[in-house]
């Protein structure tokens, strides 16, 4: 691509744009593109991976997969220009590349996204046209001989029966390393014979996937090498800035501008709070009623996301004059509210300093957050619990010990043991590093936070599987479906999108009765 | 004379003195005395450096001198003070931290990508350089994991009746690990109470992702029933996949038929024989049976093993064909799987960096040496007379050197289990020598394109 890499070599480019409809990403295109396009594209792309994203996370079936993806792609990957297709194919590919290749995290996703994208685009092929699309991909694998096939064919017919398939003479068969197929030794539909699985043409999905992912990679840790040595200097004022926007992967509306028909005012806070706040909200709402508090990073995230729902800015800053009169005022005064923290009120409505209009967070960004102790903000599912007790270390550790800090811990904060506490407790004993540290679950909470919320039995159960297999936002749209007893299909990805969506919900109920 | 010497000295000249103790001179149990003499006499830490280092500690160009370096060991001290991501640069380092440290127990953990022991330094970087990049393949089967299905002992306890069933995992194990993944350096371990570990040392193995890794411990994982569900075993699809075929004929059906319905009396009572009809989903044939052995309790005059005349009367019923229910077909193999067939703790071979316990640690409970097992003579191995720390000592006390040359371990009953470690390190090592070699080939072919 002419706009990041005038380096590359054309002619790779041509031969892949030219036959197939599937690419391996093997070479940037030597294409110019527009700066729009850049974005635009990547964009499209970006929403195609988050669906992806969305439905394994949701355990959809391989077939339902098929179909997600098929629908995404037709949805979001068209062009009007059939010579464009894949054109933008390769080209978003490419930019995300860049967006995704600067942290280990980036990478991560996007490389099981990709991956999964291309198995089910490559599923979606033609046996006839996935082994062509093997030979350019130049796959070094081989279809085994007719001779070699004869002297294990009772075993892989064996293999075949076993899972309920018959084997078909014609069948290509390849061999390949076992570690190349893992998926599909792990559920023993391969047979197996001195380190080599032989794969039956059907299953080949998994080899080139294991083989674009391999390739992915490695290209991504190329990518990034070259992005923090020359591409983030050189492109500092032109493309860079598009790539840092890209990467916080929060696509839907920025929720800066509260919409005029939806302003609320201060006498319809309580209510809202308890029917339409997502859980992060309507923790900081509670706590910032029981202690009349909040430190500066509650604040922020509630304060910007009552802007988001519509509350004006004389309201907020009689909202939290009014809440934090008791404690504070008394402690700080009036004269210092009005200094420090109306002036961040103001601050966040874009009336003091550079006077920008600050947007609400998205979940990406709660989420991502990272409180200690004391604070009220970040994401609930994600921040009440931390990971269960590491296995391998409640097994090194004298089981003695292990209780006696749990009471310890339990005795001196029920019902929050942060992981500072850890960290001052265990590192105290001996020459521990903070990522042994043992981090205790404290799923109870959540537990309560959610029957608090008018969510229980079984839908609890679904939530805190989510939660422990890190699915936040699904989690987090599971409990918006279970309290508003309605599907939300799009995932919730803002708090204020989880608050107007409720409030449809909401208004429609109440305008059908 | 060293520290540990003069303690073997004391004992000895106490042992000479007190001749009424003569039969039993060194009390059972552990301490931390003779566990010093054990890691300075007899701890085979030399065998042990030279398996880690996996050839690099030669001379030869290709050698990574900073492999055994980025090994991570982790000690247990008395009171279970707990010592993780230390490291040795060689073999004198290790020896003298292990004796004067005195551990209760060694670890080993994975290769790193740096010294273990400086993460920290390179955890500044910002970049998290520190990860595990080579680990050998593991697995632990716990005795303590097959308490349905035996009934001599349970939790920690083994005996003679229920070993067997380790045999049956290192048995299966070892083929299939051989045999189909084609790895050739597998040493197993006595765990010093109730079980077995295995390491497969190939380096084909170390290097190992952790996805691969779970798909290994999935393709050995049968066994998937929970605690509420009788049938744990679900064997569908018209045959057998080869590896479970081959399991059955070569090692599951003997040991079930020739000794584990004897030694466990399958059938012998109620409740036993309960638990295996629940796994047949036909209830008629269930309860055909179940009618059959709680009326003639005694009646049978054939002097036929009660275990096995049953057995033979089930399979004669599920076999004979005159039952077409679907499901059946498969019921003889699930039963004999469902208490026969290896039984992992799968969480240990899952991930590079779980710590395992190393070969010839004395187990602090028993006080038995964790001694490796030659997989070919497994059915030979008892784990009820694994040499103990106290007997050792007793046995370093009672004979003298016979030569300058002769070792203190080759006069004791561990001189066995040293022999198996060191040909099987031996092969290994053969086999490194090649790897190393080839790969300096390798690189200077790669100059040459």
């Amino acid at each position: 691509m002419e706009i990041v890499r005038s380096q590359r070599e054309p002619t790779h480019a041509a031969a892949s744009t030219t036959s197939a409809k599937l690419s391996f990403y093997r070479f940037a295109p030597a294409l110019e593109v527009r700066l729009e396009d850049f974005e635009l594209y990547a964009i499209d792309r970006l929403r195609v991976l988050q669906g992806i994203s969305d439905g394994l996370s949701r355990g959809k079936k391989p077939e339902e997969m098929e179909k997600l993806v098929t629908e995404l792609w037709r949805a979001h990957m068209r062009h009007q220009d059939p010579s464009e297709v894949m054109n933008k194919d390769i080209i978003s590919h490419f930019v995300l590349r860049l967006v995704y290749c600067r942290t280990d995290e980036l990478r991560k996703w996007f490389l099981s996204m990709e991956t999964s994208l291309f198995r089910y685009r490559f599923r979606l092929e033609s046996p006839e046209s996935q082994r062509s699309l093997m030979s350019e991909f130049q796959l070094p694998y081989k279809a085994i001989s007719r001779a070699e096939f004869e002297t294990v064919k009772e075993k892989l017919n064996q293999v075949a029966r076993s899972i309920g398939q018959s084997l078909n003479a014609d069948t290509l068969f390849f061999k390949a390393p076992f570690e190349e197929v893992p998926e599909l030794f792990a559920g023993r539909r391969v047979f197996l014979q001195k380190g080599f699985a032989y794969v039956a043409m059907h299953q080949v999905v998994s080899l080139v996937a294991t083989q674009f992912r391999s390739n992915l990679s490695k290209c991504l840790v190329l990518t990034n090498r070259k992005w923090t040595s020359t591409i983030r200097d050189t492109e500092r004022d032109r493309l860079a800035p598009i790539i840092e926007a890209l990467s916080t992967g929060y696509l839907g509306p920025d929720y800066s501008q509260p919409k005029n028909s939806a302003e609320i005012s201060l006498k319809d806070i309580n209510g809202l709070a308890s029917s339409s706040f997502p859980l992060c909200m309507r923790h900081l709402f509670d706590k910032l009623r029981e202690t009349h508090h909040l430190k500066h990073g509650g604040r922020m995230q509630l304060g910007l996301f009552l802007k988001g729902v519509g509350l004006r800015l004389e309201d907020a800053l009689l909202f939290w004059k009014s809440e934090f009169s008791q404690k504070v005022l008394q402690i700080v005064g009036a004269e210092r509210f009005d200094k420090e923290y109306a002036y961040s009120i103001r601050h966040n409505y874009g009336k003091e300093g550079k006077r920008t209009d600050y947007t609400p967070y998205s979940c990406q960004k709660v989420i991502s957050s990272t409180p200690s102790t004391g604070d009220h903000h970040g994401c609930p599912y994600r921040h009440f619990r931390t990971d269960a007790v590491q296995i391998s270390l409640v097994q090194n550790f004298p089981t003695a010990f292990v209780a006696a800090f749990v009471v310890y811990a339990h005795l001196l904060h029920p019902s929050a043991i942060t992981s500072s506490l850890f960290d001052c407790f265990l590192t105290s004993l001996s020459g521990l590093a903070p990522d042994d540290l043992i981090y205790f679950n404290s799923e109870e909470n959540l537990r309560a936070a959610l029957t608090k919320m008018g969510v229980c039995g079984r839908s609890v159960d679904g939530i805190l599987d989510k939660v422990r297999n890190k699915h936040y936002q699904i989690a987090c749209t599971l409990t918006f479906e279970a309290v508003h007893d309605a599907p939300y299909d799009s995932g919730i990805n803002h708090p204020n999108q989880y608050f107007d969506a409720s409030r449809k919900i909401l208004q429609n109920k109440m305008e059908s009765t | 004379m060293s520290k540990d010497e003069n303690l073997v000295e004391d004992k000895m000249q106490i042992d000479q003195h007190d001749s009424d103790r003569l039969q039993k001179n060194v009390p059972d149990g552990f301490s931390e005395d003779y566990l010093k003499v054990y890691y300075g006499k007899l701890f085979p830490c030399v065998d042990i450096y030279r398996w880690l280092s996996y050839g690099n500690d030669g001379k030869h160009p290709a050698c990574d001198q900073s492999y055994f370096g980025r090994r991570e060991f982790s000690f247990t001290l008395e009171n279970d003070i707990y010592l993780r991501f230390l490291s040795f640069n060689n073999v004198v380092e290790m020896e003298s931290s292990i004796r004067k440290k005195c551990p209760f127990k060694i670890d080993i953990g994975p290769v790193y990508t740096v010294d273990p022991a400086k993460r920290r330094a390179y955890a500044q970087g910002g970049n998290n350089v520190f990860s595990p990049i080579e680990r050998e393949l593991v697995f632990d089967i716990d005795m303590s994991d097959y308490d349905d299905v035996r009934y001599c002992c349970s939790g920690a306890d083994v005996c003679l009746d229920c070993w067997p069933l380790m045999n049956v995992a290192i048995k299966v194990l070892d083929m299939s690990l051989r045999e189909d993944f084609g790895f050739n350096h597998i040493l197993w371990v006595y765990s010093g109470r109730r079980g077995v570990h295995c390491w497969v040392c190939d380096g084909r193995a170390r290097r190992l992702r952790d996805e691969q890794r779970a798909s290994i411990a999935e393709y050995f994982h049968v066994n998937k029933g929970g605690e509420n569900n009788a049938k744990k075993v679900n064997l569908t699809g018209a045959v057998l996949h080869p590896f479970l075929a081959r399991s059955y004929t070569e090692v599951l059906k003997d040991s079930f038929e020739k000794k584990m319905l004897l030694s466990q009396k399958l059938f012998a009572s109620e409740d036993r024989f309960q638990k295996i009809l629940q796994i047949i989903p036909d209830d008629s044939i269930a309860s055909e049976l179940l009618d059959k052995w709680q009326g003639n309790r005694r009646s049978s005059i054939s002097k036929e093993d009660v275990n096995v005349s049953r057995w033979e009367q089930l399979k004669h019923v599920l076999q004979s064909g005159k039952h077409k229910v679907q499901g059946l077909r498969r019921c003889v193999e699930e039963i004999i799987f469902t208490y026969t067939f290896p039984r992992l703790d799968m969480e240990v071979s899952k991930h590079m960096n779980h710590l395992l316990k190393a070969p010839f640690c004395v187990h602090p409970k028993t006080g038995r040496i964790c001694v490796p097992i030659d997989p070919n003579d497994c059915d030979d191995f008892d784990p009820t007379t694994v040499p103990t720390l106290s007997q050792l000592i007793e046995e370093l006390n009672m004979s003298n050197k016979r030569s300058e040359s002769e070792e203190d371990w080759e006069r004791t009953s561990l001189r066995k289990s040293i022999e198996i470690f060191r040909s099987f390190l031996s092969a290994l090592l053969k086999s490194c020598k090649k790897e190393i070699n080839s790969n300096v080939r390798q690189s200077t072919d790669a100059r040459n394109w």
